[in-house]
């Protein structure tokens, strides 16, 4: 029942990003994730599913530390961003959050133009030496997120006058531009049409090529579309891991099978 | 029977109408009530309504006539009587419509649409009013001082016996000198305080942090003004004025500026609190995401998003700065004079429209009437401020949203 067509790809060869051991978060006294382990790979596309309310995007969070702004949010054990963990004292989460970019579930463009949106990271990060530098980053960046054409005659347009669809690939450009080695995307087509979301889907595919992207979705379809691997989540629990391929035509557990055949979420 | 009487007990005779209504729908629907078509409540409502607003038209046409000098209305008892027979003819007429088929929720609803159309209508009339009530006085004024001395004199000199010299300047020159300081003051202080309550402040910080500085605004400015004479104004004389060598007043420009930015920090701090809570938090997030500091994410996104709020906050508080009238009386003291020394004393606008009025002078004399000339100047520079606050929120919201 799901698109298997998409070109296999090498998905052991590549390098673990990632690593999680023995994460627990808490928001208050309610615990939200429970003793999660996992391992994200460089260059893959990684779709975390599972129903409402499982964890899965509080599990994403954790990982550029977008937690810390919840008061009452406390996390356990240890997250390895190539090997250093990243709740130690001496990371500076501005700095982590640099590497780690972030793309929400709505669009959410600055009130600035759209070259200002993309050129937004560039220069807080100071990655350009001068106009032309930016310019080019801008570009480049617009291009990667396939809006270039879309938007290269009115760059100096507020971006919120931007469809909802172009506005998520702004938002994803803006993430790009600042170089990131790690997207991560939460439930980034849930307010897209479908013409939108596929777009959007098409680019995730490409970003692959640059960068491990982890994307957290409601729907199944999208996970076997753009992803390699995929986790289960449930009820705080990452129940289920492995290749995507896998995860949907012969699940291990059976709260996996009984979610991606429908029976809960 | 006098009229507030007479509407005392037309009070009592909606309340009966209430109960007759709702009784007679009773009544008439038998046994089963879905036989009306409004439920009896809706038909005791419609009652009450009925006879009180009779009374109250009545009333409203006594008044009107009164008012206009045809009638001499509270002269005798005759008028409450009247009002409240029409109290009672409204009940009657309003109990004989009852039947199955009256809608008188429909009723209901047209006559409450009415009632706070009228509320609406007092607001706007009584802003009117004052308007107009301005303007004739003001003419008055120029029929009898010429316009041009009055907006173009630069001194401020009235006399008992005449031959007064009443130029506006001195007085525009402190108004806006003060106001100036004083939004100097509160703007950076206020606009900073809610930065610091709404994006780095804990919950904890902030449930005692805000109500104490909301607590500044309920100080009634005259009490600011004590304190700007007791203590600011020898403050500022005695360490920096008299070392400086700049004048030995007590009450200064700079004593009033400072004091009444003083009392304008809650008035700015919870406008922009409010403002930039309104900011989304999808936006900060997004900012952070991208990893900039908090205080980048403050400067580059959130403030930028909540401007044209902030902006009308801004020009809020400086029509409460120019219309201020103790503190400038206590801090600046009530000499009108044209200085760029802020130790020196000066007086604004509000200040003189007191001092013009509290006198003896005869009422028609122009050192009277000056005052409603001042009262329009000011009315005219905080509408001007107003438009200006709405054109630029308006503006920029168009841009964003």
């Amino acid at each position: 029942m799901y698109d298997t067509t998409r070109p296999e790809t090498a998905v052991s060869q590549q390098d673990t990003k990632i690593s999680a051991r023995n994460v627990q978060v808490y928001y208050g006294e309610k615990q939200a994730i429970k003793d999660v382990n996992v391992e994200i790979l460089d260059k893959t596309v990684t779709a975390f599913i599972g129903p409402s309310g499982c964890g899965k995007s509080t599990f994403l969070r954790c990982i550029n530390r977008m937690n810390d702004t919840i008061d009452i949010a406390r996390i356990e054990g240890e997250i390895r961003l190539d090997g250093e963990d990243v709740y130690d004292r001496r990371v500076d989460p501005v700095q982590l959050r640099a590497k780690v970019g972030m793309v929400f579930q709505k669009p959410n463009p600055f009130p600035k133009s759209i070259y200002d949106n993309v050129a937004y990271g560039p220069r807080i990060h100071g990655l350009s030496r001068n106009k032309a530098d930016l310019d080019g980053i801008v570009e480049k960046a617009l291009r990667g997120a396939a809006l270039w054409n879309e938007v290269k005659d009115r760059l100096h347009e507020p971006g919120t006058g931007l469809s909802g669809g172009q506005q998520q690939r702004l938002c994803i450009a803006r993430a790009v531009a600042t170089a990131p080695e790690v997207l991560l995307m939460d439930e980034p087509c849930s307010a897209l049409d479908p013409i939108a979301t596929s777009q959007v889907e098409e680019l995730i595919d490409q970003l692959r090529e640059q960068f491990s992207v982890v994307i957290v979705t409601h729907s199944m379809q999208q996970a076997a579309r753009v992803s390699q691997k995929t986790a289960f989540f449930h009820l705080g629990n990452l129940v289920e891991y492995g290749d995507t391929d896998d995860i949907f035509t012969k699940p291990q557990d059976s709260r996996t099978e009984a979610y991606i055949s429908g029976r809960i979420g | 029977m006098s009229l507030s009487w007479a509407l005392l007990v037309s009070l009592g005779l909606a309340c009966a109408g209430y109960l007759i209504g709702r009784r007679r729908a009773f009544a008439v629907a038998g046994p089963d009530v879905r036989r009306l078509h409004s439920r009896p409540t809706y038909h005791g409502f419609s009652v009450a309504l009925t006879s009180f607003i009779a009374g109250l038209a009545v009333m409203f046409i006594a008044t009107i006539l009164r008012m206009t000098g045809t009638l001499d209305v509270y002269a005798g008892p005759i008028w409450g009587w009247i009002v409240l027979a029409a109290a009672i003819l409204g009940l009657v007429w309003g109990a004989t419509r009852i039947d199955s088929g009256y809608k008188a929720r429909n009723a209901v609803e047209r006559m409450v649409m009415g009632v706070l159309m009228l509320c609406s209508m007092i607001a706007i009339l009584t802003t009117a009013a004052i308007v107009l009530s301005l303007i004739f006085e003001t003419g008055h004024f120029f029929q009898l001082y010429d316009w041009k001395d009055f907006f173009f004199g630069t001194e401020w000199t009235p006399r008992f016996q005449g031959e007064s010299e009443l130029g506006i300047l001195p007085l525009l020159w402190g108004t806006l000198y003060i106001s100036f300081i004083a939004l100097l003051v509160s703007v950076p202080i206020g606009l900073f305080a809610a930065i610091y309550m709404s994006e780095y402040a804990s919950p904890k910080v902030r449930s005692f942090a805000k109500p104490l500085i909301e607590l500044l605004a309920g100080i009634p400015t005259i009490v600011y003004g004590l304190f700007a004479l007791m203590t600011v104004g020898p403050l500022l004389r005695d360490y920096f004025a008299q070392p400086m060598g700049l004048g030995n007043s007590g009450s200064s420009v700079l004593t009033a500026g400072l004091v009444m930015g003083i009392m304008l920090i809650p008035f700015v701090s919870s406008l922009s609190d409010d403002i930039i809570n309104a900011v989304p938090q999808s936006l900060r997030d997004g900012a952070l995401g991208l990893g900039s500091t908090p205080s980048e994410t403050v400067r580059q996104v959130v403030l930028p998003a909540a401007l044209p709020g902030v902006v009308g906050a801004v020009l809020l508080a400086a029509s409460r700065a120019i219309g201020e009238t103790m503190i400038v009386v206590l801090g600046a003291g009530a000499a009108a004079q044209m200085s760029v020394n802020p130790f020196e004393a000066m007086t604004t606008i509000t200040v003189k429209i007191v001092s013009q009025l509290t006198g003896d002078s005869d009422f028609n004399s122009p050192e009277a009437l000056v005052a409603f000339a001042l009262g329009l100047t000011l009315f005219v520079i905080t509408l001007a401020l107003n438009i200006v606050a709405l054109y630029i929120v308006r503006k920029y919201r168009e841009q964003y949203e």
